[in-house]
């Protein structure tokens, strides 16, 4: 099996077949028909596929792996569909110059829009060959089969694809006309087929972006502003040339960096050069202890997500509750790496970056940078886990302000720990109001909600209206990002899952868009949809309970549809849910559901905590899970998505919460923002309720909401403290414990 | 810079480094080895692990001048694609990894525990691991492949 390997950094090319670039970024025709999936914004086949001569066969995809396995399972749809072994597939993903411009690798969205391109375009790839294959064979098409790119005629005569593939064949508009295999014929998708890229992670190979190694290289390292108001009072930039290895020191404005021969070189020379800075230190963020009552003084943007009016039985009580969470941070493992290199002209430049849009960054890259966009190639090698728009972006744009000062030279640059986590965008934090009423039959008949937060999607992309790369705010001739704005419902992204998926007769759901960077924020996982599920699901249990029913019984009682209800009953059978048991002070469980965004994937979860009532820990003792994900393309992959959500939701609802004073953020490494450690993750059970005629929907981010709200209705099972303010550490639940 | 002489996965190297040089760096970037991996520098997350004489150690705060001379073991010492260590064939036969950015520190810390404790119990052995840190959730699942790296050696 080919991984996506990079063969040989340094090789300019991958292919052995010449790609015309032009064709990745096809302008659509007048009024073109619309086309599935990505496939309607790159509708070429050859900008998808390639048949070789030779046995092998190419899949292009815009789309990335960042550690979800999302290629590996687009290369079963091609393999399913083209009837070959999927052993025989190289994959080729995210290149500016090689790869169809599929935008963001992001919400979940590689199998719903990635996937669905490529199932179309490979069914007709080999409607095609079997149209080619029935002329040499004189057999009808229809009586053709394909075993492994083996075509044979019932009378046994054969041809195999390799000897049909010549050039040109795949160069044509997609039709879309050739309907894909139905489910029940498939044999690869739907299987556990091993993640491409396992074997070279366990055994050190290069895979990583932090891992090339090109000829010639020298490292780079930033020295950022110690908070973002802090301007450049001086710097004294010559003491720091003078030190062993340093090729060059840069500066634009208060963008600060170094470039040295060797790593250990330029990490004593970003020491030495911020100790040579003197800056500002002013006061401009708000007290962390105040943070939610801050934001809400803050100019907002209002938008209403869902508004719906009907009859519907009179109110007989009204229960309202404000719920909070503060920022969180991407966190990952490995800081953030690019590699940048200028031609000895300076007229082009190479980009090897983990960025989840190779295309998006190559616009704001190159508005930055005055370079036209066919200079700029951006090739994407894989990072540590990103979790959403970390810094992969930034550093990219860093690694080329210094490459640009030694041309010719590449330079590569990881972020040390505090860039991480001092400057990456995080997710906001964020306030959640809301009121309902109950008949006196206990069913909700009207919800009212309200939800604060900053922007969660202030990624690159769009250059003309400003630039979200946070080097360039930095520089001598300052770029400012765009006005955030509010995504549209049904996914939304401050609101998003915001509009419960529940029946309500009457609601009203209003998103309150803060445009100040209070904090940097932008994408993590799940966008809002934490947050929202979190105050959703834990108010849903406030009204059961008012409405003295059983938390899971309330819930059905409301929701109409029907995935939504058999993901609720199928997670209450797994976890042997029953009514009516009462925590003992110390031990509870709780429940918690949600659609992601929605429109995907439905997850309900049920966990069993215990609380240390003397020091206000909790620890999360088992954990259960039931998912529908539509059509499952890989279960095991699934299931590593479904239990890797839950356990990041166990850390931020137990460990996480940006820390900050009026200066500076604080949270600078793991000992200032800790996360989950083994001892402390508890075994997950999920089931996957299959669905092989409905669409495969994104997983990586459907159970952390759920996972969250269920831990926050077991804490109050187990000790009668409804705790609406995030994060539950031990301090915090030992204080409300005590409170109450 | 000193020429220093290190045993690497059973070979002597010589490098060209001062002496208070992080190992990490010379081993990525001198030896080309991509094993161990920068994570944070400070020795808090794990990934960078090696072993040193058998002990796990933290190769981003270790200096070169430090462990001259000793034996020391990287991940590609353990086995390579072709040649797997069982600890590596368990973590593939788990699909034990996410990004894989912390697998390293996994496997090493793995390593060194089944050295000197071939049965571990699962609660050892997420007591050896609580100081290696995962951001993707792979925890089950790393525990696991310790658990069938035991189980069939
Ligand atoms: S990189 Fe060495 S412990 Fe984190
Ligand atoms: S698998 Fe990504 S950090 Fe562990």
């Amino acid at each position: 099996m080919n991984a996506i390997t990079r063969r040989g950094f340094a090789s300019g090319l991958l292919l052995s077949f010449a790609f015309a670039p032009a064709l990745a970024q096809q302008t659509t025709p007048v009024a073109p028909r619309r086309l599935p999936g990505s496939l309607n914004t790159n509708r070429r086949l050859d900008a998808w596929l390639h048949i070789g001569a030779d046995g092998r066969v190419t899949v292009c995809t815009g789309k990335v792996e960042i550690g979800q396995g999302a290629v590996t399972a687009l290369m079963q749809i091609a393999a399913e569909e083209l009837d070959i072994l999927p052993g025989r597939i190289t994959m080729v993903s995210g290149d500016t110059a090689l790869t169809p411009d599929e935008g963001v690798t992001s919400g979940s969205q590689s199998m719903e829009m990635g996937g669905t391109a490529l199932r179309f375009a490979a069914a007709e790839a080999r409607a095609i060959l079997l149209e080619k294959a029935a002329a040499r064979l004189g057999a009808p098409a229809a009586h053709l089969r394909v075993q492994d790119g083996m075509v044979s005629a019932p009378n046994g005569n054969g041809v195999s694809y390799w000897a049909l593939a010549e050039a040109g064949l795949l160069r044509r508009e997609a039709t879309a006309s050739v309907r894909p295999k139905p489910p029940a014929e498939h044999t690869i998708v739907g299987q556990p087929l091993p993640r491409l890229d396992i074997p070279a992670k366990v055994t050190g190979q290069a895979i990583y972006v932090q891992d090339m190694r090109l000829p010639g290289m020298l490292f780079g390292r930033v020295v950022r502003p110690p908070s973002y108001a802090a301007q450049l009072l001086g710097v004294d930039l010559d003491s720091v040339r003078k030190l062993p290895g340093v090729v060059a020191v840069v500066r634009d404005g208060r963008f600060l960096g170094v470039v040295a021969q060797r790593e250990e070189q330029a990490v004593k020379a970003r020491l030495a050069l911020a100790a040579a800075a003197r800056w500002s230190l002013p006061s401009a963020l708000p007290v962390q202890a105040d943070l939610h009552a801050h934001l809400k003084t803050l100019k907002h943007d209002t938008t209403t997500s869902s508004e719906k009016q009907a009859e519907a039985a009179p109110v007989a009580q009204r229960l309202q509750a404000s719920f909070t969470k503060h920022y969180l941070a991407h966190a990952s493992i490995g800081p953030s790496c690019a590699v940048a290199q200028y031609a000895a002209d300076s007229a082009s430049l190479h980009v090897w970056s983990h960025t989840q849009g190779v295309f998006p960054l190559r616009g704001d890259m190159a508005k930055v940078l005055g370079l036209p966009l066919d200079k700029l190639r951006v090739t994407h090698v894989q990072g540590s886990g990103c979790y959403g728009h970390n810094g992969a972006d930034d550093v990219a744009l860093d690694a080329a302000l210094l490459a640009r000062a030694v041309p010719g030279k590449p330079v590569k640059l990881q972020w040390m720990r505090d860039d991480e986590f001092t400057w990456e965008p995080y997710n906001p934090a964020m306030v959640m109001e809301v009121s309902a009423g109950l008949s006196a039959e206990g069913r909700i008949v009207d919800w009212q909600y309200d939800v604060f937060s900053q922007g969660h999607n202030n990624r690159p992309g769009n250059p003309a209206r400003g630039i979200n790369l946070m080097p360039a705010w930095h520089l001598e001739q300052p770029h400012t990002p765009p006005y955030p704005r509010a995504t549209p419902q049904p996914a939304g992204a401050g609101d998003r899952n915001a509009v419960p998926l529940y029946d309500f007769p009457n609601q009203k759901v209003l998103h309150h868009l803060i445009p100040e960077m209070v904090l940097r924020t932008s994408a993590l996982r799940t966008l809002g949809a934490y947050g929202n599920v979190f105050a959703i699901e834990s108010f849903m249990d406030e009204l059961a309970e008012a409405a003295g029913q059983d938390p899971v019984a309330f819930r059905l009682e409301h929701l109409r549809d029907p995935r939504g209800r058999a993901v609720v009953e199928a997670a209450a059978r797994l976890a042997n849910w029953q009514p009516g048991t009462r925590g003992d002070g110390s031990h509870g469980r709780g429940f918690g559901f949600a659609k992601y965004k929605g429109l995907s994937c439905y997850v309900a979860c049920v966990v069993d905590i215990e609380v240390d009532r003397a020091t206000g820990g909790i620890r999360v003792a088992r954990a259960f899970a039931a998912a529908d994900a539509g059509q499952v393309i890989n279960p095991d992959g699934l299931r590593n998505q479904i239990d890797g959500g839950i356990v990041q939701a166990i850390s931020w609802t137990l460990k996480e919460a940006v820390r900050f004073t009026p200066e500076r953020v604080t949270s600078q490494d793991w000992d200032s923002y800790p996360i989950l450690t083994f001892p402390e993750v508890p075994q997950v059970q999920t089931v996957l309720l299959n669905q092989p005629d409905q669409p495969p929907l994104g997983s990586g981010e459907a159970s952390q909401g759920p996972a969250g709200a269920a831990i926050a209705n077991a804490l109050k099972h187990a000790t009668g403290l409804r705790l609406r303010a995030l994060p539950y550490t031990p301090d915090r639940v030992k204080a409300a414990l005590e409170r109450s | 810079m000193a020429a220093i002489t290190l045993t690497v996965n059973g070979s002597s190297r010589q490098v060209e480094a001062e002496a208070d040089t992080p190992l990490l760096y010379v081993l990525r970037n001198d030896l080309e080895l991509n094993g161990p991996r920068f994570g944070c520098g400070l020795g808090q997350c794990g990934s960078c692990t090696v072993l040193v004489e058998g002990q796990p150690t933290r190769s981003c705060i270790t200096e070169v001048g430090a462990v001259a001379g000793r034996s020391i073991t990287t991940l590609e010492g353990l086995g390579t694609p072709d040649r797997l260590h069982a600890l590596q064939r368990a973590f593939i036969a788990e699909q034990a990894a996410q990004c894989g950015y912390c697998a390293n520190g996994m496997i090493m810390a793995a390593k060194a525990l089944l050295d000197s404790h071939p049965e571990p119990s699962e609660p050892e052995i997420r007591d050896a691991l609580a100081s290696y840190l995962c951001r993707c959730g792979t925890h089950n699942r790393i525990v696991a492949a310790v658990q069938r790296a035991v189980r069939e050696g």
